[in-house]
Protein backbone atom coordinates (compact mmCIF):
# COMPACT_ATOMS: atom_id res chain seq x y z
CA UNK A 1 0.00 0.00 0.00
CA UNK A 2 1.21 3.65 -1.03
CA UNK A 3 1.55 6.24 2.03
CA UNK A 4 -1.16 8.71 2.05
CA UNK A 5 -0.75 12.04 0.74
CA UNK A 6 -1.29 15.10 2.95
CA UNK A 7 -4.11 16.01 1.50
CA UNK A 8 -6.02 12.08 1.51
CA UNK A 9 -5.01 12.62 5.45
CA UNK A 10 -6.84 15.76 5.90
CA UNK A 11 -9.70 14.64 4.56
CA UNK A 12 -10.09 11.49 6.33
CA UNK A 13 -9.09 13.37 9.75
CA UNK A 14 -12.29 16.09 8.73
CA UNK A 15 -14.25 13.30 7.56
CA UNK A 16 -13.69 11.78 11.43
CA UNK A 17 -14.13 15.30 12.97
CA UNK A 18 -17.37 15.49 11.63
CA UNK A 19 -19.31 12.39 13.23
CA UNK A 20 -17.61 13.74 16.42
CA UNK A 21 -18.95 17.22 15.92
CA UNK A 22 -22.57 15.20 14.73
CA UNK A 23 -22.47 13.06 18.39
CA UNK A 24 -21.89 16.18 20.57
CA UNK A 25 -24.59 18.33 18.62
CA UNK A 26 -27.09 15.29 19.30
CA UNK A 27 -25.76 14.90 22.87
CA UNK A 28 -26.15 18.72 23.71
CA UNK A 29 -29.74 18.37 22.10
CA UNK A 30 -30.79 15.79 24.66
CA UNK A 31 -29.42 17.54 27.63
CA UNK A 32 -31.44 20.85 26.18
CA UNK A 33 -34.58 18.96 26.53
CA UNK A 34 -34.03 17.88 29.45
CA UNK A 35 -33.56 21.28 30.86
CA UNK A 36 -35.04 22.96 29.06
CA UNK A 37 -38.66 21.14 30.15
CA UNK A 38 -37.67 21.38 33.62
CA UNK A 39 -36.54 25.36 33.15
CA UNK A 40 -40.29 26.18 31.47
CA UNK A 41 -41.77 24.04 34.05
CA UNK A 42 -40.74 25.93 36.79
CA UNK A 43 -40.13 29.55 35.18
CA UNK A 44 -44.10 29.36 34.40
CA UNK A 45 -44.75 28.04 37.81
CA UNK A 46 -42.80 30.86 39.63
CA UNK A 47 -44.83 33.44 37.14
CA UNK A 48 -47.92 32.13 38.68
CA UNK A 49 -47.14 31.24 41.91
CA UNK A 50 -44.39 34.13 42.62
CA UNK A 51 -47.33 37.02 43.87
CA UNK A 52 -48.40 34.38 46.91
CA UNK A 53 -44.85 33.11 48.60
CA UNK A 54 -45.33 35.45 52.13
CA UNK A 55 -44.55 34.67 55.46
CA UNK A 56 -48.16 34.22 55.53
CA UNK A 57 -48.45 31.33 53.04
CA UNK A 58 -46.52 29.29 55.50
CA UNK A 59 -47.41 30.50 58.76
CA UNK A 60 -51.49 29.82 57.39
CA UNK A 61 -53.84 26.91 57.11
CA UNK A 62 -55.72 26.14 54.22
CA UNK A 63 -58.79 27.86 53.59
CA UNK A 64 -62.15 28.21 51.71
CA UNK A 65 -60.54 32.22 50.70
CA UNK A 66 -57.85 31.64 48.23
CA UNK A 67 -55.96 34.39 49.57
CA UNK A 68 -55.99 33.54 52.74
CA UNK A 69 -54.64 29.97 52.05
CA UNK A 70 -51.08 28.74 53.10
CA UNK A 71 -49.44 25.60 53.49
CA UNK A 72 -48.62 25.26 57.38
CA UNK A 73 -50.18 21.90 57.78
CA UNK A 74 -48.82 21.00 54.45
CA UNK A 75 -45.11 21.64 55.27
CA UNK A 76 -45.25 20.49 59.06
CA UNK A 77 -47.13 17.28 57.93
CA UNK A 78 -44.30 16.90 55.13
CA UNK A 79 -41.18 17.17 57.44
CA UNK A 80 -42.91 15.16 60.28
CA UNK A 81 -43.45 12.24 57.34
CA UNK A 82 -39.77 12.70 56.14
CA UNK A 83 -38.55 12.21 60.03
CA UNK A 84 -40.71 8.85 60.15
CA UNK A 85 -39.14 7.88 56.48
CA UNK A 86 -35.60 9.04 57.86
CA UNK A 87 -35.87 7.34 60.96
CA UNK A 88 -36.90 3.93 59.49
CA UNK A 89 -35.08 3.89 56.35
CA UNK A 90 -31.81 5.06 57.44
CA UNK A 91 -31.00 2.20 59.53
CA UNK A 92 -32.19 -0.34 57.71
CA UNK A 93 -31.14 0.28 54.31
CA UNK A 94 -27.39 1.03 55.77
CA UNK A 95 -27.82 -1.69 57.80
CA UNK A 96 -28.91 -4.01 55.24
CA UNK A 97 -26.87 -2.96 52.73
CA UNK A 98 -23.74 -3.30 55.10
CA UNK A 99 -25.00 -6.79 56.00
CA UNK A 100 -24.62 -7.91 51.63
CA UNK A 101 -21.53 -6.17 50.99
CA UNK A 102 -19.65 -7.61 53.90
CA UNK A 103 -21.09 -10.49 55.63
CA UNK A 104 -23.56 -12.28 53.18
CA UNK A 105 -21.62 -15.18 51.84
CA UNK A 106 -21.69 -15.61 48.12
CA UNK A 107 -24.38 -17.97 47.43
CA UNK A 108 -27.80 -18.59 45.31
CA UNK A 109 -29.98 -17.21 48.36
CA UNK A 110 -27.56 -13.92 48.52
CA UNK A 111 -27.76 -13.42 44.67
CA UNK A 112 -31.97 -14.07 44.86
CA UNK A 113 -31.80 -11.23 47.31
CA UNK A 114 -30.05 -9.29 45.62
CA UNK A 115 -31.99 -9.13 42.62
CA UNK A 116 -34.92 -8.43 44.40
CA UNK A 117 -33.84 -5.65 46.05
CA UNK A 118 -32.46 -3.98 42.93
CA UNK A 119 -36.25 -5.04 41.25
CA UNK A 120 -37.95 -3.41 44.61
CA UNK A 121 -36.05 0.44 43.26
CA UNK A 122 -38.33 -0.09 40.16
CA UNK A 123 -41.83 -1.30 41.67
CA UNK A 124 -44.16 1.44 41.33
CA UNK A 125 -45.24 3.56 44.09
CA UNK A 126 -49.15 3.41 44.03
CA UNK A 127 -48.51 -0.40 44.87
CA UNK A 128 -46.50 0.45 48.04
CA UNK A 129 -49.35 2.39 48.91
CA UNK A 130 -51.63 -0.56 48.31
CA UNK A 131 -49.73 -3.04 50.54
CA UNK A 132 -49.32 0.19 53.01
CA UNK A 133 -53.15 0.21 53.15
CA UNK A 134 -53.27 -3.70 53.84
CA UNK A 135 -50.64 -3.52 56.27
CA UNK A 136 -50.10 -0.68 58.42
CA UNK A 137 -53.66 0.87 58.15
CA UNK A 138 -55.26 -2.21 58.98
CA UNK A 139 -53.17 -5.37 59.64
CA UNK A 140 -51.11 -3.45 62.16
CA UNK A 141 -54.22 -0.71 62.89
CA UNK A 142 -51.74 2.34 62.79
CA UNK A 143 -54.80 4.32 60.60
CA UNK A 144 -54.57 7.06 58.33
CA UNK A 145 -51.58 8.38 59.97
CA UNK A 146 -47.89 10.38 59.92
CA UNK A 147 -46.32 7.07 60.85
CA UNK A 148 -48.39 4.79 58.41
CA UNK A 149 -46.98 7.50 55.55
CA UNK A 150 -43.18 7.81 57.14
CA UNK A 151 -43.15 4.02 57.06
CA UNK A 152 -44.44 3.46 53.63
CA UNK A 153 -42.28 6.13 52.23
CA UNK A 154 -39.57 4.59 53.97
CA UNK A 155 -40.00 1.37 52.93
CA UNK A 156 -40.04 3.00 49.07
CA UNK A 157 -37.31 4.53 49.58
CA UNK A 158 -35.37 1.49 51.29
CA UNK A 159 -33.92 -0.10 47.72
CA UNK A 160 -32.35 2.88 47.26
CA UNK A 161 -30.57 3.37 50.30
CA UNK A 162 -29.72 -0.10 50.09
CA UNK A 163 -28.11 0.25 46.65
CA UNK A 164 -26.12 3.40 47.33
CA UNK A 165 -24.62 2.11 50.59
CA UNK A 166 -23.71 -0.78 48.30
CA UNK A 167 -22.18 1.29 45.79
CA UNK A 168 -20.76 3.18 48.43
CA UNK A 169 -18.75 0.11 50.24
CA UNK A 170 -18.09 -1.32 46.92
CA UNK A 171 -15.99 1.74 46.21
CA UNK A 172 -13.88 1.12 49.22
CA UNK A 173 -10.58 -0.49 47.59
CA UNK A 174 -9.72 -4.06 49.13
CA UNK A 175 -6.90 -3.44 50.15
CA UNK A 176 -7.82 -0.83 53.05
CA UNK A 177 -10.23 -3.93 54.07
CA UNK A 178 -7.35 -6.17 54.27
CA UNK A 179 -5.10 -3.62 56.16
CA UNK A 180 -7.65 -3.40 58.31
CA UNK A 181 -7.99 -7.60 59.10
CA UNK A 182 -4.26 -7.79 58.54
CA UNK A 183 -4.19 -5.93 61.68
CA UNK A 184 -6.17 -8.36 63.71
CA UNK A 185 -9.54 -6.39 63.01
CA UNK A 186 -12.64 -8.40 63.50
CA UNK A 187 -15.83 -8.07 61.19
CA UNK A 188 -17.64 -5.74 62.82
CA UNK A 189 -14.14 -3.48 63.93
CA UNK A 190 -13.71 -3.13 60.00
CA UNK A 191 -17.23 -1.76 59.49
CA UNK A 192 -17.13 0.09 62.54
CA UNK A 193 -13.87 2.10 62.35
CA UNK A 194 -13.11 1.75 58.58
CA UNK A 195 -16.58 0.75 55.75
CA UNK A 196 -19.38 3.10 57.47
CA UNK A 197 -16.95 5.81 57.64
CA UNK A 198 -15.55 5.69 54.47
CA UNK A 199 -18.34 5.22 52.77
CA UNK A 200 -20.38 7.48 54.90
CA UNK A 201 -20.14 10.84 51.90
CA UNK A 202 -22.05 7.91 49.57
CA UNK A 203 -24.66 6.97 51.81
CA UNK A 204 -25.65 10.53 53.17
CA UNK A 205 -26.09 11.40 49.10
CA UNK A 206 -28.21 8.16 48.95
CA UNK A 207 -30.14 9.14 51.98
CA UNK A 208 -30.42 12.50 50.46
CA UNK A 209 -31.52 11.70 47.08
CA UNK A 210 -33.69 8.59 48.72
CA UNK A 211 -35.49 11.82 50.86
CA UNK A 212 -35.94 14.08 47.45
CA UNK A 213 -38.07 11.01 46.26
CA UNK A 214 -40.43 10.63 49.23
CA UNK A 215 -40.97 14.01 49.81
CA UNK A 216 -42.82 14.77 46.11
CA UNK A 217 -44.28 11.50 46.18
CA UNK A 218 -48.44 11.43 46.35
CA UNK A 219 -49.96 7.71 45.15
CA UNK A 220 -48.65 6.10 47.83
CA UNK A 221 -49.72 8.84 50.25
CA UNK A 222 -53.40 9.14 48.58
CA UNK A 223 -53.71 5.61 48.80
CA UNK A 224 -53.46 5.18 52.68
CA UNK A 225 -56.17 8.19 52.62
CA UNK A 226 -54.34 10.57 53.82
CA UNK A 227 -56.94 13.87 54.07
CA UNK A 228 -56.53 16.66 51.83
CA UNK A 229 -57.71 19.34 54.02
CA UNK A 230 -56.54 19.51 57.16
CA UNK A 231 -56.47 22.43 59.76
CA UNK A 232 -54.58 21.87 62.26
CA UNK A 233 -51.21 20.88 63.69
CA UNK A 234 -49.75 17.67 65.15
CA UNK A 235 -49.76 17.60 68.54
CA UNK A 236 -46.51 18.59 69.40
CA UNK A 237 -43.66 16.39 70.14
CA UNK A 238 -42.10 18.53 73.07
CA UNK A 239 -43.92 20.15 76.35
CA UNK A 240 -42.85 22.21 79.43
CA UNK A 241 -44.67 19.68 81.27
CA UNK A 242 -43.22 15.94 82.23
CA UNK A 243 -43.00 13.82 80.44
CA UNK A 244 -41.76 16.66 77.92
CA UNK A 245 -41.71 14.20 75.03
CA UNK A 246 -45.14 12.65 73.36
CA UNK A 247 -45.00 10.81 70.55
CA UNK A 248 -48.70 11.68 69.51
CA UNK A 249 -48.20 13.43 66.45
CA UNK A 250 -47.06 9.86 64.78
CA UNK A 251 -50.95 8.83 65.02
CA UNK A 252 -52.58 12.20 63.69
CA UNK A 253 -53.88 12.41 60.69
CA UNK A 254 -52.22 14.55 58.23
CA UNK A 255 -51.38 15.68 54.63
CA UNK A 256 -48.30 16.93 52.62
CA UNK A 257 -46.87 19.35 50.44
CA UNK A 258 -47.60 17.29 47.13
CA UNK A 259 -51.28 16.43 48.09
CA UNK A 260 -52.33 19.97 48.83
CA UNK A 261 -50.83 21.09 45.93
CA UNK A 262 -53.01 18.36 44.25
CA UNK A 263 -56.32 19.59 46.04
CA UNK A 264 -55.60 22.90 45.13
CA UNK A 265 -55.40 22.24 41.09
CA UNK A 266 -58.66 20.71 41.19
CA UNK A 267 -60.27 23.77 42.32
CA UNK A 268 -62.24 25.67 39.76
CA UNK A 269 -61.16 28.74 41.12
CA UNK A 270 -58.11 30.37 39.28
CA UNK A 271 -56.84 32.07 42.48
CA UNK A 272 -56.37 28.31 43.84
CA UNK A 273 -54.20 27.51 41.09
CA UNK A 274 -51.84 29.98 41.90
CA UNK A 275 -51.83 28.77 45.60
CA UNK A 276 -50.91 25.32 43.83
CA UNK A 277 -48.42 26.93 41.70
CA UNK A 278 -46.81 28.52 44.82
CA UNK A 279 -46.92 25.08 46.79
CA UNK A 280 -45.34 23.72 44.01
CA UNK A 281 -42.52 25.89 43.40
CA UNK A 282 -41.66 25.31 47.29
CA UNK A 283 -41.71 21.37 47.13
CA UNK A 284 -39.59 21.93 43.71
CA UNK A 285 -37.34 24.49 45.80
CA UNK A 286 -37.17 21.81 48.66
CA UNK A 287 -36.15 18.85 46.61
CA UNK A 288 -33.58 21.01 45.06
CA UNK A 289 -32.12 22.19 47.90
CA UNK A 290 -31.98 18.51 49.19
CA UNK A 291 -29.97 17.20 46.57
CA UNK A 292 -27.55 20.53 46.70
CA UNK A 293 -27.00 19.28 49.88
CA UNK A 294 -26.27 16.26 49.09
CA UNK A 295 -23.78 17.14 46.53
CA UNK A 296 -22.16 19.65 48.51
CA UNK A 297 -21.93 16.88 51.80
CA UNK A 298 -20.53 14.55 48.78
CA UNK A 299 -17.76 16.95 48.01
CA UNK A 300 -16.78 18.17 51.19
CA UNK A 301 -16.21 14.55 53.25
CA UNK A 302 -14.85 12.97 49.79
CA UNK A 303 -12.13 15.59 49.69
CA UNK A 304 -10.85 13.81 53.38
CA UNK A 305 -10.57 10.46 51.57
CA UNK A 306 -8.08 9.41 49.50
CA UNK A 307 -6.22 6.04 48.82
CA UNK B 1 30.29 -13.95 52.38
CA UNK B 2 30.62 -17.45 53.16
CA UNK B 3 32.36 -17.77 55.69
CA UNK B 4 31.85 -18.64 59.41
CA UNK B 5 27.99 -19.35 58.77
CA UNK B 6 26.43 -20.99 61.82
CA UNK B 7 25.00 -24.52 60.31
CA UNK B 8 21.74 -24.20 59.56
CA UNK B 9 20.79 -26.28 62.93
CA UNK B 10 21.66 -24.32 65.29
CA UNK B 11 19.97 -21.38 64.17
CA UNK B 12 16.32 -21.52 65.88
CA UNK B 13 12.87 -21.85 64.10
CA UNK B 14 10.08 -19.27 64.24
CA UNK B 15 7.73 -21.51 62.19
CA UNK B 16 7.70 -24.18 59.82
CA UNK B 17 5.94 -24.77 56.73
CA UNK B 18 4.75 -28.07 56.75
CA UNK B 19 3.61 -30.49 53.56
CA UNK B 20 1.37 -27.56 52.66
CA UNK B 21 -0.95 -27.31 49.65
CA UNK B 22 -3.54 -24.81 48.77
CA UNK B 23 -6.85 -24.23 46.61
CA UNK B 24 -8.19 -21.45 45.17
CA UNK B 25 -11.37 -22.94 44.27
CA UNK B 26 -10.11 -25.84 42.15
CA UNK B 27 -6.91 -24.54 41.10
CA UNK B 28 -3.67 -25.80 43.18
CA UNK B 29 -1.32 -22.59 43.53
CA UNK B 30 0.43 -24.51 46.54
CA UNK B 31 1.96 -27.94 45.93
CA UNK B 32 3.43 -29.86 49.39
CA UNK B 33 4.99 -26.68 50.30
CA UNK B 34 8.01 -27.11 53.07
CA UNK B 35 9.88 -24.14 54.59
CA UNK B 36 11.88 -22.89 57.62
CA UNK B 37 11.85 -19.57 58.97
CA UNK B 38 14.66 -19.27 60.69
CA UNK B 39 13.99 -17.00 63.83
CA UNK B 40 15.03 -13.12 63.77
CA UNK B 41 16.39 -13.90 59.93
CA UNK B 42 15.13 -12.56 56.48
CA UNK B 43 13.59 -14.90 54.26
CA UNK B 44 12.97 -14.08 50.98
CA UNK B 45 10.47 -15.67 48.55
CA UNK B 46 11.52 -15.52 44.69
CA UNK B 47 10.40 -17.04 41.84
CA UNK B 48 8.29 -15.94 38.44
CA UNK B 49 4.93 -13.91 38.17
CA UNK B 50 2.36 -16.59 39.38
CA UNK B 51 4.71 -18.93 41.10
CA UNK B 52 2.70 -18.90 44.56
CA UNK B 53 5.29 -16.51 46.52
CA UNK B 54 2.41 -14.56 47.73
CA UNK B 55 -0.47 -17.11 48.40
CA UNK B 56 2.34 -18.79 50.43
CA UNK B 57 2.93 -15.40 52.09
CA UNK B 58 -0.96 -14.94 52.63
CA UNK B 59 -1.12 -18.50 54.37
CA UNK B 60 0.88 -17.61 57.48
CA UNK B 61 -1.76 -15.12 58.57
CA UNK B 62 -4.79 -16.02 56.94
CA UNK B 63 -5.71 -14.21 54.67
CA UNK B 64 -7.46 -16.26 51.92
CA UNK B 65 -9.63 -17.08 54.98
CA UNK B 66 -11.10 -13.37 54.03
CA UNK B 67 -12.73 -15.07 50.39
CA UNK B 68 -14.68 -18.23 49.90
CA UNK B 69 -13.46 -20.92 48.02
CA UNK B 70 -10.32 -21.45 49.49
CA UNK B 71 -8.72 -24.24 50.81
CA UNK B 72 -5.27 -25.00 53.12
CA UNK B 73 -4.15 -28.69 53.58
CA UNK B 74 -1.12 -29.20 55.39
CA UNK B 75 0.70 -26.71 58.68
CA UNK B 76 2.22 -23.74 59.23
CA UNK B 77 3.82 -24.35 63.08
CA UNK B 78 4.88 -21.35 64.91
CA UNK B 79 6.81 -21.38 67.77
CA UNK B 80 7.76 -21.49 70.71
CA UNK B 81 4.24 -22.69 71.47
CA UNK B 82 4.05 -24.80 67.82
CA UNK B 83 0.69 -23.83 67.61
CA UNK B 84 -0.57 -24.68 63.52
CA UNK B 85 -1.90 -21.48 62.25
CA UNK B 86 -3.62 -23.28 59.73
CA UNK B 87 -5.51 -25.23 62.17
CA UNK B 88 -9.55 -24.75 61.87
CA UNK B 89 -9.82 -23.79 65.40
CA UNK B 90 -7.35 -21.30 65.55
CA UNK B 91 -8.68 -18.12 64.99
CA UNK B 92 -7.87 -16.08 61.63
CA UNK B 93 -7.64 -13.01 63.99
CA UNK B 94 -5.34 -14.30 66.73
CA UNK B 95 -3.28 -15.58 63.86
CA UNK B 96 -3.14 -12.08 62.93
CA UNK B 97 -2.61 -10.81 66.58
CA UNK B 98 0.82 -12.17 66.45
CA UNK B 99 2.07 -11.91 62.69
CA UNK B 100 1.97 -8.44 60.89
CA UNK B 101 1.79 -7.95 57.05
CA UNK B 102 3.18 -5.21 55.14
CA UNK B 103 1.29 -4.51 51.59
CA UNK B 104 2.84 -4.56 47.91
CA UNK B 105 0.86 -0.86 47.70
CA UNK B 106 1.49 1.26 50.55
CA UNK B 107 -2.18 0.95 52.11
CA UNK B 108 -2.60 3.49 55.08
CA UNK B 109 -6.49 4.03 56.34
CA UNK B 110 -7.23 7.78 55.20
CA UNK B 111 -7.02 8.77 58.83
CA UNK B 112 -4.23 10.79 60.56
CA UNK B 113 -0.81 9.63 60.59
CA UNK B 114 -1.62 8.95 64.48
CA UNK B 115 -4.75 6.72 64.04
CA UNK B 116 -3.05 4.68 61.26
CA UNK B 117 0.11 3.38 64.04
CA UNK B 118 -2.33 3.62 67.17
CA UNK B 119 -4.99 1.02 64.85
CA UNK B 120 -3.83 -2.26 65.97
CA UNK B 121 -3.78 -1.16 69.55
CA UNK B 122 -7.30 -0.22 69.17
CA UNK B 123 -7.60 -3.46 68.16
CA UNK B 124 -6.79 -5.12 71.03
CA UNK B 125 -8.83 -2.60 73.53
CA UNK B 126 -5.41 -0.70 74.45
CA UNK B 127 -7.10 2.99 75.06
CA UNK B 128 -4.67 4.36 77.82
CA UNK B 129 -3.43 7.59 76.49
CA UNK B 130 -0.22 7.62 77.29
CA UNK B 131 0.08 3.88 76.66
CA UNK B 132 -0.71 4.67 73.12
CA UNK B 133 1.51 8.14 72.63
CA UNK B 134 4.47 6.05 73.68
CA UNK B 135 4.07 2.45 71.35
CA UNK B 136 3.29 5.25 68.25
CA UNK B 137 6.25 6.89 68.82
CA UNK B 138 8.14 3.98 69.02
CA UNK B 139 6.87 2.14 66.24
CA UNK B 140 7.14 5.70 64.21
CA UNK B 141 11.29 5.54 64.99
CA UNK B 142 11.43 1.99 64.72
CA UNK B 143 10.13 2.16 60.75
CA UNK B 144 12.70 5.80 60.49
CA UNK B 145 9.79 7.85 60.21
CA UNK B 146 9.69 9.34 63.53
CA UNK B 147 12.02 13.13 62.18
CA UNK B 148 9.90 13.50 59.44
CA UNK B 149 6.30 13.23 61.12
CA UNK B 150 6.60 14.18 64.82
CA UNK B 151 5.31 17.61 64.03
CA UNK B 152 2.50 16.56 61.38
CA UNK B 153 0.76 13.26 63.22
CA UNK B 154 -2.44 14.55 63.11
CA UNK B 155 -2.29 15.15 59.36
CA UNK B 156 -3.82 12.77 57.28
CA UNK B 157 -1.43 9.56 56.42
CA UNK B 158 -2.49 10.11 52.78
CA UNK B 159 -0.10 13.51 52.75
CA UNK B 160 2.43 11.24 52.77
CA UNK B 161 4.66 10.75 49.76
CA UNK B 162 4.81 6.97 48.64
CA UNK B 163 7.61 6.30 50.35
CA UNK B 164 6.44 7.78 53.80
CA UNK B 165 2.93 5.98 53.90
CA UNK B 166 5.12 2.21 53.28
CA UNK B 167 7.40 3.42 56.13
CA UNK B 168 4.03 4.41 57.82
CA UNK B 169 2.33 0.85 57.02
CA UNK B 170 5.67 -0.68 58.73
CA UNK B 171 5.40 1.55 61.78
CA UNK B 172 1.47 0.37 61.71
CA UNK B 173 2.66 -3.30 61.46
CA UNK B 174 5.26 -2.54 64.72
CA UNK B 175 3.35 -0.93 67.18
CA UNK B 176 1.63 -4.25 68.12
CA UNK B 177 4.87 -6.01 68.44
CA UNK B 178 4.19 -9.24 65.69
CA UNK B 179 6.55 -12.02 66.09
CA UNK B 180 6.70 -12.57 62.23
CA UNK B 181 7.06 -9.48 59.84
CA UNK B 182 5.59 -10.26 56.21
CA UNK B 183 6.11 -8.26 53.28
CA UNK B 184 4.26 -8.59 50.42
CA UNK B 185 6.58 -6.94 47.76
CA UNK B 186 6.77 -3.86 49.42
CA UNK B 187 8.86 -1.56 47.28
CA UNK B 188 7.31 -2.55 43.94
CA UNK B 189 5.39 0.48 43.79
CA UNK B 190 8.04 2.88 45.04
CA UNK B 191 10.81 4.96 43.22
CA UNK B 192 14.59 3.76 44.27
CA UNK B 193 15.45 5.96 46.83
CA UNK B 194 12.42 5.23 48.93
CA UNK B 195 13.26 1.57 47.72
CA UNK B 196 16.40 1.66 49.35
CA UNK B 197 15.05 3.16 52.45
CA UNK B 198 13.01 0.53 53.03
CA UNK B 199 15.43 -2.33 52.35
CA UNK B 200 17.80 -0.86 54.76
CA UNK B 201 14.93 -0.36 57.18
CA UNK B 202 14.56 -4.21 56.36
CA UNK B 203 18.38 -5.01 57.70
CA UNK B 204 17.65 -3.21 61.18
CA UNK B 205 13.97 -4.94 61.94
CA UNK B 206 15.51 -8.56 61.82
CA UNK B 207 17.22 -8.08 65.29
CA UNK B 208 13.89 -7.56 66.64
CA UNK B 209 11.57 -10.06 64.54
CA UNK B 210 11.36 -12.64 61.83
CA UNK B 211 11.39 -11.56 58.43
CA UNK B 212 9.38 -13.06 55.23
CA UNK B 213 9.14 -11.18 52.23
CA UNK B 214 8.07 -12.18 48.58
CA UNK B 215 9.82 -10.35 46.04
CA UNK B 216 10.10 -9.86 42.04
CA UNK B 217 13.90 -8.03 42.30
CA UNK B 218 16.65 -10.12 42.92
CA UNK B 219 18.93 -7.80 43.78
CA UNK B 220 16.75 -7.23 46.49
CA UNK B 221 16.66 -10.87 47.62
CA UNK B 222 20.55 -10.56 47.61
CA UNK B 223 20.47 -7.45 49.56
CA UNK B 224 18.07 -7.90 52.29
CA UNK B 225 18.25 -11.45 52.66
CA UNK B 226 19.90 -14.32 54.87
CA UNK B 227 17.41 -17.30 53.24
CA UNK B 228 16.15 -17.08 49.85
CA UNK B 229 13.54 -20.18 48.58
CA UNK B 230 13.07 -20.14 44.91
CA UNK B 231 9.68 -20.99 44.11
CA UNK B 232 7.89 -22.58 40.97
CA UNK B 233 4.94 -23.46 39.70
CA UNK B 234 3.59 -23.49 43.30
CA UNK B 235 6.87 -25.78 44.32
CA UNK B 236 9.60 -24.55 46.51
CA UNK B 237 12.02 -25.78 44.27
CA UNK B 238 15.09 -24.77 46.15
CA UNK B 239 15.94 -23.35 49.79
CA UNK B 240 19.23 -22.28 51.46
CA UNK B 241 21.70 -19.35 52.37
CA UNK B 242 20.81 -16.26 50.05
CA UNK B 243 24.64 -16.25 48.85
CA UNK B 244 24.58 -19.90 48.50
CA UNK B 245 21.06 -20.11 45.98
CA UNK B 246 22.40 -16.84 44.25
CA UNK B 247 26.22 -18.39 43.73
CA UNK B 248 25.64 -21.81 43.32
CA UNK B 249 22.09 -23.03 43.38
CA UNK B 250 21.72 -26.73 42.57
CA UNK B 251 18.60 -26.49 40.33
CA UNK B 252 19.02 -25.53 36.47
CA UNK B 253 15.67 -23.23 36.97
CA UNK B 254 17.07 -21.49 39.91
CA UNK B 255 19.92 -20.22 37.85
CA UNK B 256 18.15 -19.98 34.71
CA UNK B 257 15.88 -17.34 36.94
CA UNK B 258 18.39 -15.78 38.96
CA UNK B 259 20.26 -15.46 35.62
CA UNK B 260 17.65 -13.46 33.86
CA UNK B 261 17.38 -16.48 31.16
CA UNK B 262 13.52 -17.05 32.28
CA UNK B 263 11.30 -15.14 34.17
Amino acid sequence: MEAMTRTEIRAIVAQHKWRDALFVALGILALAIGILTFVALFVDMAIDGFGRLSVDFFTNFPSRRAGQAGILSAWVGSVAVMIVTAAFAVPMGVAAGIYLEEYAPKNWITDIIEINVTNLAGVPSIIYGLLAFGLFVYGFGLGQSILTAGLTLGLLILPIVILTTREAIRAIPGMIREAAYALGATRWQTVQHHIIPYSMPGILTGIIIGLSRAIGETAPIITIGALTFIAFLPPSPVSMAAPFLSFEWLMSSFTVMPIQMFNWTSRPDPAFQANAAAAGLVLVIMTLSMNALAIVLRYRLRKKLAW
Amino acid sequence: MATQKPSLDAIPIKARVIDLDFHYGDFQALKNVNLPLHDRRVTALIGPSGCGKSTLLRCFNRMHDLYPGNRYDGRIELFPDAIDLLQRDVDPIEVRMRLAMVFQKPNPFPKSIFENVAYGLRVRGIKKRSVVEDKVEESLRGAALWEEVKNRLDDVATSLSGGQQQRLCIARALATDPEVLLFDEPTSALDPIATGSIEELISQLKSRVTILIVTHNMQQAARVSDFTAYMYLGEVLEFGWTDEIFLKPKHKHTEDYITGRMG
